[in-house]
């Protein structure tokens, strides 16, 4: 995180979850995979969601062999793929955004493959340039990242890690002491999809985590509305729309696209559409 | 939290699972306590004597071990040195992959884990799984990709008359990339009360490691049968690598000695076309929870893998093959579809044995060997599993309708 010397951060994560807060609402970060439905979409899609409120948002790098997701983004990474979608479909995206003056916290969440298969350092430092503020890798816990914990610090990239309910104590430590930004606590012992009903073990689960890190905590997996968001923000910091939103995007002809995820956003978030 | 190394094995990784770069566990968070518990579950069976004792009490009376080791005589005068294959073939479900479902199934009863599931390609490991659920009375449920579920139909129909589910998968490629990634979310979804029985020295540790020894019976027992024998040492060991268990099986045990080790590839229609020769064509990276080479474009995308035999049909391969590799303590060389077919009906026809096409990819190499290898050589060759299964595929490849 930086911190200038008046002890102020700059550190866009953490004015992102602030800025929701003092508005009185939960930080909300929608997931959208890159180079999907069209392999031109992304831009348009980040930004429509910023504008209805999304505090972050992130922005998926297609793999071939997602295991830890749900069938709605298997679909939606297969399509990117075929679409052609690549690492620089992500970084085009984020160059775009940042020129249109986005300037929400904006992560990549994927697999470890395709980032091993750009490079790691040239990975790290194309994303940065391009205006990544931190990386997800759903398959790369901490005990394997050390490369790229190395080249991700000295960048100023922020590594998010993943937690689960089934995380025990050693686990939360390590996460604790590997990532930054903010701990993705997964809501389910499950894949990614949107579910009807959260875990009743969510209150107790975020305490344990809360108990163990002063890391933001992002609740995402099965997360798909207004309630959701509303229970998840009554025990953690944030809230991640991943299949729900995707879903949606998919659904939705490309015209009509930016109202109705803005709608969407604006619903979601409970934020005042004025 | 970073146990040490189990034993004092020359070939073991560290305490994470790695072999120099290769092994690891890349798995989403949710598993990684699952794995952990699995590691120290292990730890103390593999110490057991108790657990050891009915292991070896299955192995002898259920699977048939140990299985023979059989000189073949016309096989050996084609090739110009001893060639002895070692029977896999014999094992009960017709293969060694019961070798390692058994001792899992014995581990997942310890850990109090009613609920077994399993990926399977040409379903050889499938119904091997559905085998030992049905022994210890466990829920059984396989994944295959749906293009596997409609060329292997009589495996899928042999499974559930054992009892098991079978999950047709439709993602991806339909194949056993796509049946491992569905049994992967399975765990990660029901981890708490699932135990995952994976088929091959792949996966993320503790299970290349855990799987080879349980696999390492088949080394173990070529030894001693051939010093009985001819009071040697074999000059070269020969296997067929998909993932690579029977091969690490056979290798294992030979690994400190002076022993030639030769792991054998699928070349599918030809290392420029499709294949499945993952060592040979792949290059490092990570899939399915271990980090080895695979077959990916140059985006990091897993390619599809292409050989006639469905055992073979998978764009990764154990770790600790990619490290014997870089280490070129073992060679690899790849055999095409064509050359297994005519391997696949040389042994049927000098010797009486119908191979697994997926061994008939080791009994090609050896063939090759002719030339290279002199009269006093001794061959030592693993026979994993018996061809009946395969006798529709090779019909079909050689235009014969039934």
């Amino acid at each position: 995180m930086t911190t200038t010397p008046t002890g102020t951060t700059t550190d866009r994560i953490a004015l992102a979850f602030a800025a929701a807060r003092e508005a009185g609402r939960t930080p909300v970060i929608p997931f959208i995979p890159a180079g999907w439905p069209e392999i031109d979409a992304t831009a348009d899609i980040v930004e429509a969601a910023v504008a209805g409120g999304a505090a972050a948002v992130e922005i998926g790098l297609p793999f071939s062999d997602p295991m830890g997701d749900g069938p709605t983004n298997q679909r939606a990474y297969e399509e990117a793929i075929a679409n052609g979608a690549t690492p620089e479909t992500v970084f085009e995206a984020v160059r775009e955004l940042r020129a249109r003056g986005v300037s929400v916290p904006l992560i990549v969440m994927g697999y470890f493959n395709p980032l091993l298969a750009y490079g790691i350092s040239r990975f790290v430092q194309t994303a940065v340039e391009a205006g990544v503020d931190g990386l997800i890798t759903v398959d790369l816990p901490p005990q394997e990242a050390g490369e790229l914990e190395q080249v991700a610090r000295e960048a100023g990239l922020h590594l998010v890690y993943l937690l689960a309910p089934t995380s025990t104590e050693d686990r939360i430590r390590l996460v604790d002491e590997h990532g930054s930004g903010f701990v993705y606590c997964v809501g389910v012992v499950g894949i990614t999809g949107a579910r009807s009903v959260l875990s009743d073990e969510l209150p107790e689960y975020i305490a344990r985590v809360r108990a163990l890190t002063d890391l933001p905590l992002a609740v995402g997996f099965g997360i798909s509305t207004r309630e959701h968001v509303q229970r998840v923000g009554e025990v953690a910091d944030a809230a991640v729309i991943g299949s729900a939103f995707v879903q949606l995007v998919g659904e939705t002809p490309r015209e009509e696209r930016p109202a109705r995820v803005r709608a969407y956003l604006e619903e979601i978030t409970g934020r005042d559409p004025g | 939290m970073t146990p040490e190394p189990p034993t004092s094995d020359p070939n073991a990784p560290d305490a994470l699972g790695h072999w120099g770069e290769f092994g690891g566990q890349y798995v989403p968070e949710t598993l990684m306590p699952a794995l952990a518990e699995l590691e120290a579950e292990y730890e103390r069976a593999r110490q057991d004597p108790a657990f050891l004792a009915e292991l070896d009490g299955l192995l002898k009376d259920y699977v048939g071990r140990p299985s023979p080791l059989t000189h073949v005589a016309r096989l050996s005068a084609e090739v110009g040195a001893k060639v002895y294959l070692k029977r896999e073939d014999l094992n009960h479900t017709g293969a060694h992959k019961i070798n390692a479902v058994l001792a899992q199934a014995l581990l997942a009863r310890r850990m109090g884990k009613r609920r077994i599931i399993a990926e399977t390609g040409a379903g050889q490991h499938g119904v091997a799984t559905a085998t030992a659920c049905a022994l210890f009375d466990l829920e059984c449920v396989v994944y295959m990709g749906a293009e596997d579920v409609r060329r292997q139909s009589l495996n899928v129909f042999k499974m559930k008359t054992l009892g098991a589910e079978v999950v047709a998968v439709n993602s991806g490629s339909r194949t056993l990339k796509d049946a491992t990634n569905e049994a992967i979310r399975d765990w990660v979804t029901n981890v708490r009360d699932t135990y995952y029985i994976i088929g091959s020295v792949v996966g993320p540790h503790p299970y290349p490691m855990m799987v080879r020894d349980f696999q390492s019976i088949i080394g173990r027992e070529a030894k001693q049968q051939l010093f009985e024998k001819e009071g040697r040492l074999p000059t070269i060991a020969v296997a067929c690598v998909g993932g690579g268990s029977n091969a690490i099986g056979l290798f294992h045990e030979f690994i400190p000695d002076q022993v030639r080790l030769i792991g054998v590839e699928a070349a599918g229609e030809g290392l420029e076309g499709r294949h499945a020769a993952t060592i040979s064509k792949g290059r490092p990276g990570v899939l399915h929870g271990s980090r080895s080479y695979l077959l990916q474009d140059q985006w990091g995308q897993i390619q599809e893998a292409h050989s006639i035999s469905a055992g073979l049909d998978y764009p990764g391969v154990g770790p600790e093959h990619a490290h014997l590799k870089l280490t070129e303590r073992a060679e690899y060389r790849a055999i095409t579809d064509d050359e297994a077919l005519e391997a696949f009906q040389a042994l049927s026809r000098l010797e009486g044995i119908i191979p697994a096409l997926e061994s008939s990819h080791a009994i090609a190499q050896v063939l090759k060997l002719k030339g290279e290898v002199s009269p006093d050589d001794i061959i030592l060759v693993n026979l994993s599993g018996r061809g009946d299964k395969d006798m529709n595929t090779v019909a079909q490849a050689l235009g014969v309708s039934l």
